[in-house]
């Protein structure tokens, strides 16, 4: 019987912000006594105004009425935009800052990595640091010695095991660090995007180790931005925005969500954008996405034709245009250049300046897929636009064999056919 | 479909898999439940200080290697600052202004007062800057954030105890042997601590929200310095005046610290005593107390 380990009730985050614009962020004591003075001195004027009307507080809510429950064993992803109150939640879960409403209930130990390397002190030796920052996330002496081997060959360090750790390199440090952390053996465990560090190599080792923890049984929250680990790794997912939660389902599920939520924030009018970066002579102004036999159509189906259309605010010699075409997970699937001729290329003859893409054959899977697009003239970056337009494919069959979308076996339907033998 | 490649087995064999290696977890159902609120929840707290005592060690650790790494003068230094302050204070009150020793050597007396002052003045300025020196832990990781005056003010007891060598090296030349009033010595070690610990738990909490409290110790300490009896014996202040005097707490440490080391050639002032350890008691009490009910903005303010 699984039982609730952590169980959150309209919990809640409240900071005052002051507004100093010329001031430091501290408060010194004699702004504060000058500020009461005053306060009480206009009250005793009788002019009593609100303190909100001098205008230099206000009430920010981080985290506003959010509650769900996580059981033995859970994996919850916890995603959002930046700024949605994901650090805020753990911070309130590790015990680290008070909520201002609500009770979170927790059984069992929890452990937090909201930082890699946290008390590591740059004048102690690698060995040193081992002992204090195993402590410092809760192992005893006792536990740490057990697993110091593991831990410095984990760590791939051995040989500057004795310098002082400001000598280390910081992938060095990074390695390090993480290696006292995988060794945790917590019954809850609450990470903070701390793998966003390291090479390749490392992260691909440090996500083994998570999933090994995950998979002994722990339960485990993990706020990321990276798609594509939030559904490999976790079952569960918890989507926030602007402090409040907006989604609580399995990982997909939430991944969904926020895509659609990430859809309708970009849903604005491409020509008035400003996110974008390049020189900007000439721009993107729209994109249509069809299937070139209804107009206005985003839905696309597998094995089907597609036409992207890209609206440009002008000519200029040499433009091309590009664009990627990017998965749920956030990996790119096949990218179009203009600039590479085939020979079914033709120019357009049209007043309006666009570039059409057309494509026979859609041999993406089912599923929600976004497009960069970005404009060059000889090589050189006119307009580039992330998330430019997001779009859906629907189910359909590729040289009439149907093909179904199961996330995390790539995006790509490859037209073939089986010979298989003959049952005796 | 072979699935093996995405994601785990339900929650229900994994934890038959594990119970076998690790005992802890399949006692979960009968764990204590730990509810989060706003305000502060006491017992818990008290328990976590005991769960953590390891991690005050480390601390402590911690900030002694530091200190001596890297540095050519080290421990030397725990010695040389007392000896100077004592040198010329023994010039200044001693040679200068004659005042009265009371039986013992001049630099015997002052050293006996400086010993004990010197702990008080590093135990305070170390523990109301300590939440302040390690506001990276603080803003990162749980525990009790007590531990962090704490650690401060044990690590002050180490040098304390290098310049009590460096004092006892002092008797031997001159010959003075203390009597079975040093036993009552860990008292006024105590009295000292609370004291410097409980002004220190507030100054500490209000440092991190108002940062210009911390400009205020150094002063206090300054001025303490030539106010208590350091210099000079206590002896100097005339009668009428000794129990308003007392109320500078330091006044029955550094007094006790004298009689207890130099051998009955100082009497006590019991009253002053009984008020000094009034004060501390105050002082530790409603340090904690301030102490715990901020303590929970320190991750915010800090």
């Amino acid at each position: 019987m699984s039982d609730i380990v952590i169980r959150v009730e309209n919990l809640g985050k409240k900071f005052t912000l002051r507004h100093q614009p010329q001031r430091t962020e501290y408060t010194t004591l004699r702004d504060t006594i000058n500020s009461s003075f005053r306060t009480v001195g206009k009250r005793i004027c009788g002019r009593h105004d609100t303190q909100l009307a001098d205008n230099t507080r206000e009430e920010f809510w981080a985290l506003k009425n959010v509650s769900f429950e996580v059981r033995r064993g859970d994996k919850l992803g916890i995603i959002g935009p930046n700024g949605s109150g994901k650090s805020t939640l753990l911070k309130i879960l590790s015990r680290i800052t008070e909520p201002s409403v609500g009770t979170a209930r927790i059984r069992g130990k929890v452990s937090s990595l909201l930082e890699v390397g946290t008390g590591f002190h740059p004048e102690l030796t690698g060995r040193e640091n081992i002992y204090l920052n195993a402590s410092i996330l809760g192992m005893t002496k006792n536990d740490t010695r057990k697993r110091f081997d593991e831990i410095v060959a984990f760590s791939e360090v051995e040989k500057f095991l004795d310098t002082p750790v400001k000598r280390y390199s910081s992938g060095m440090y990074v390695r390090l660090a993480f290696a006292v952390a995988a060794h945790l053996e917590p019954e809850i465990l609450i990470i903070d995007e701390v793998l966003a560090v390291g090479d390749a190599s490392f992260q691909k080792k440090c996500l083994g180790k998570m999933d090994d923890v995950a998979r002994a049984g722990r339960t485990v929250l993990f706020v990321t931005h990276n798609m594509g680990v939030v559904q490999t790794l976790c079952r569960r997912g918890v989507l926030l925005s602007k402090g409040a939660m907006i989604a609580d389902g399995t990982a997909t599920e939430a991944v969904t969500a926020y895509l659609e939520f990430l859809e309708k924030a970009s849903l604005r009018n491409l020509a008035e954008r400003a996110d974008r970066t390049g020189r900007g002579r000439v721009r993107l102004s729209g994109i249509e996405i069809s299937t070139g036999e209804s107009f206005g159509e985003t839905t696309l189906a597998t094995g089907r034709p597609a036409r992207f259309v890209f609206y440009v605010t002008g000519k200029l010699p040499g433009l091309s245009c590009a664009f990627t075409i990017y998965d749920q997970l956030g990996q790119p699937v096949t990218y179009f250049d203009s600039t590479l001729h085939g020979l079914e290329d033709v120019v357009d003859e049209e007043a309006i300046s666009r570039f059409v893409c057309v494509v026979e054959e859609l041999l993406l899977i089912p599923g929600q897929y976004r497009i960069n697009a970005s404009l060059s003239c000889d090589g050189e970056c006119e307009d580039d636009v992330k998330g430019a337009i997001f779009f859906r494919v629907e189910q359909g069959k590729v040289r009439a064999r149907s093909i179904s979308g199961e996330p995390g076996y790539g995006s790509v339907a490859i037209p073939h056919h089986w010979m298989v033998p003959a049952s005796a | 479909m072979n699935r093996h490649a995405l994601s785990a087995t339900s929650g229900g064999t994994d934890s038959e898999i594990k119970d076998s290696g690790e005992p802890s977890l399949h006692l979960l159902t009968n764990t204590p439940e730990l509810v989060i609120k706003p305000g502060y929840s006491s017992t818990q707290y008290w328990k976590d200080l005991w769960h953590y005592r390891e991690l005050l060690y480390f601390l402590c650790w911690r900030d002694l290697i530091v200190r001596y790494k890297q540095t050519a003068i080290g421990v030397v230094w725990a010695l040389i600052r007392p000896l100077l302050t004592t040198l010329v204070f023994t010039v200044v009150f001693g040679t200068l202004a004659k005042l009265p020793a009371t039986g013992v050597p001049y630099p015997l007396m002052v050293f006996a007062g400086m010993l004990p002052w010197q702990l008080f003045a590093s135990a305070l300025t170390d523990s109301s800057t300590s939440l302040l020196n390690n506001s990276h832990l603080i803003s990162k990781v749980y525990f009790p954030r007590l531990l962090v005056p704490f650690g401060a003010v044990a690590v002050t007891l180490v040098d304390f105890s290098v310049s009590a060598m460096l004092f006892i090296t002092m008797m031997i030349w001159y010959g003075i042997v203390p009597d079975w009033r040093v036993a009552t010595l860990p008292i006024f070690i105590l009295l000292a601590l609370s004291l410097s610990l409980g002004a220190g738990l507030w100054f500490a909490s209000f440092n991190v929200k108002y940062r210009d409290f911390r400009y205020i110790v150094p002063v206090v300490i300054q001025l303490g310095l030539y106010i208590s009896p350091v210099g000079f014996s206590r002896e100097v202040i005339p009668e009428q005046w000794r129990l308003w005097y007392s109320l500078n707490p330091m006044v029955a440490v550094i007094d006790g610290f004298r009689w207890a080391l130099l051998g009955g050639t100082q009497d006590f002032y019991l009253p002053g005593f009984y008020l000094s350890l009034g004060i501390a008691v105050f002082l530790l009490i409603t340090g904690i107390w301030y102490f715990r009910r901020v303590e929970g903005m320190f991750a915010d303010k800090i």
